[in-house]
């Protein structure tokens, strides 16, 4: 076979594998798009269940989703994008550095299950703070920050280093520098991944389940020491151990719909701030 | 006055300088040339301690400024930096307004009065002869400026905190003939009131600005005399090949 016979083989197999990937991606968000948009409606969105949750709405879930990405992001952003700035700007290259770095990196890797018994175990018992929002945004706090760190010390190492040695030689601080010159540079970037684990946060169950997450709780949360319904976990109920399985499937698509909605709305967002800050950069 | 007395510098272990011993009187342009590598602007990095930001690297021997050890432990680096100010090789400015880019250094020192603030910019800008360019743009974003005009922004931006000594390493590398020439008259003008140190590959720019010109090679001051004699009647083999075009 002669090169560019060869290269053409290569490269037609290169845009089929390409192709299955965009194709899978389509057919499942497609499936659940034309099983879940007939049961949305503005009384899906905005009533509590009723009928032993095969019918009414998931307001309450909804709520309870918002609940936990704002109370998990209060914990997380702050935590992460401070450690992060100490890990770039602050910590030498070096053992005590690669260390936290293989932490942070395991960190990121551990199956959220794990996070889960941490939070039960830790939270919900040790603290004492029982089934709670507070007990489940930390918990899924945990799990988000690794991520922040990361993409903020990716967002501060990318600002050109000609920037930082120009306020340094105006006779700038290493703070003000920071503060006037960096973060403002590396905002956009931070604010990806920001996005973007909010987008983790909201769509995981694993980790609110022994933490927060009620079966059924047809009223709003009063206060962050109480148990919220989430629309992971209210999917997953309803897929397995609702009532009636067969008759609750078109409202578990719909509450798939709902979430998979968010999570595309967050990474959707975070491409249109990369891409405008991309080009008003050139 | 720069005096450096025995200087050596070090990357690691590796010697970047060896033994400078070098002079540059008040009010004058100093050149520092030589091939890539030679040593000049870590040098010139040296005069406003930016080497300070690399890691692993260690410094010998006295740099005074207006007799002044700055490489004493009691030193402000922060002090130090605005009465030696530095113009880079890219043009730099922060992705800011004009306005803010020059009011920088300015509000880094405390300075928060509207209009002494605004002097001081429209004072800068005139001396970095940008003004009359940038005044109906003066609160736009500066990265639409022409690279000529951003550097110049960048020479304005420096000038705004008052230094005594400006260095500048390669300013006019990244830009065009006509770019290069203002930033050249700029400093001739600037020389009047500042001390300048400036590295150049372009030996035809040291010719043309400077009043002192310092010959590196591998790490040596090979050579430091006046511009004319450096281009006209080198002592040294090495340097009259240099400048005449033989190597480097």
């Amino acid at each position: 076979m002669d090169a560019k016979r060869k290269q053409q083989v290569v490269f037609t197999a290169i845009k089929t594998m390409s192709f299955l990937v965009v194709a899978i991606l389509v057919i499942i968000l497609g499936f659940i798009f034309i099983n879940g948009i007939q049961v949305i409606s503005w009384d899906f969105l905005t009533k509590m269940p009723e009928d032993g949750m095969l019918k009414g709405g998931i307001f309450p879930a909804i709520v309870g989703t918002v609940c936990l990405i704002f109370g998990s992001m209060l914990f997380a952003f702050p935590i992460g994008v401070l450690s992060g700035i100490y890990m770039n700007e602050y910590l030498k290259e070096g053992p005590i550095k690669q260390f936290i770095r293989l932490m942070t990196d395991n960190l990121a890797g551990i199956p959220s299950i794990v996070f889960g018994l941490f939070g039960m175990a830790f939270f919900v018992n040790k603290l004492g703070f029982g089934d709670s929002i507070l007990a489940g945004s930390l918990t899924l706090a945990i799990l988000a920050i690794p991520v922040i760190i990361r993409t903020t010390e990716e967002a501060l190492r990318s600002v050109d280093k000609t920037y930082r040695e120009a306020s340094y030689a105006l006779g700038a601080t290493k703070l003000h520098t920071i503060k006037k010159v960096i973060l403002p540079i590396a905002f956009p970037n931070i604010l990806t991944g920001f996005i973007l684990s909010v987008g983790r946060v909201s769509g995981e169950t694993a980790p609110i389940l022994f933490t927060v997450a009620a079966y059924f709780l047809p009223k709003l949360p009063q206060s962050i020491m109480e148990q919220v319904m989430a629309l992971p976990y209210h999917l997953y109920v309803m897929a397995t151990s609702g009532t009636d399985i067969e008759k609750a499937r078109p409202l578990a698509y719909g509450t798939a719909l709902v979430l998979i909605f968010i999570v595309l709305i967050c990474n959707l967002a975070a491409n249109i701030i990369r891409n405008r800050y991309t080009k008003t950069k050139k | 006055m720069i005096q450096i007395e025995k200087v050596n510098f070090f990357y690691g272990i590796q010697k970047a300088l060896n033994n400078i011993n070098l002079s540059v009187p008040q009010h004058s342009v100093m050149a520092f040339i030589g091939p890539s590598g030679c040593g000049k602007s870590t040098l010139l990095r040296l005069i406003n301690r930016m080497n300070d930001l690399i890691d692993g690297t260690k410094m010998e021997g006295l740099i005074t400024v207006d007799g002044m050890n700055i490489y004493d432990k009691k030193i402000d680096i922060e002090t130090l930096r605005k009465n030696v100010g530095m113009v880079f090789q890219k043009p730099n400015p922060f992705p800011k307004t004009i306005f803010e880019n020059v009011a920088y250094g300015l509000r880094v020192s405390g300075m928060s009065n509207a209009t002494e603030l605004k002097d001081r910019v429209e004072n800068a800008l005139i001396q970095a002869a940008l003004w009359k360019e940038v005044e109906p743009v003066l609160h736009k974003n500066a990265t639409n400026l022409s690279g000529g005009q951003q550097q110049r922004l960048c020479i304005a931006r420096c000038l705004a905190v008052n230094p005594k000594i400006i260095l500048m390493d390669e300013p006019a590398s990244a830009l065009d003939p006509i770019s290069t020439s203002k930033i050249e008259e700029l400093i001739l003008e600037l020389k009047l009131n500042h001390t300048i140190v400036i590295v150049t590959h372009n030996m035809q720019q040291a010719l043309r600005v400077s009043d002192y010109t310092s010959f590196f090679y591998l790490g040596e001051l090979i050579e430091c005399n006046t511009t004319s004699e450096i281009f006209n009647n080198p002592k040294q083999d090495k340097t009259r090949n240099y400048v005449t075009g033989k190597f480097g």
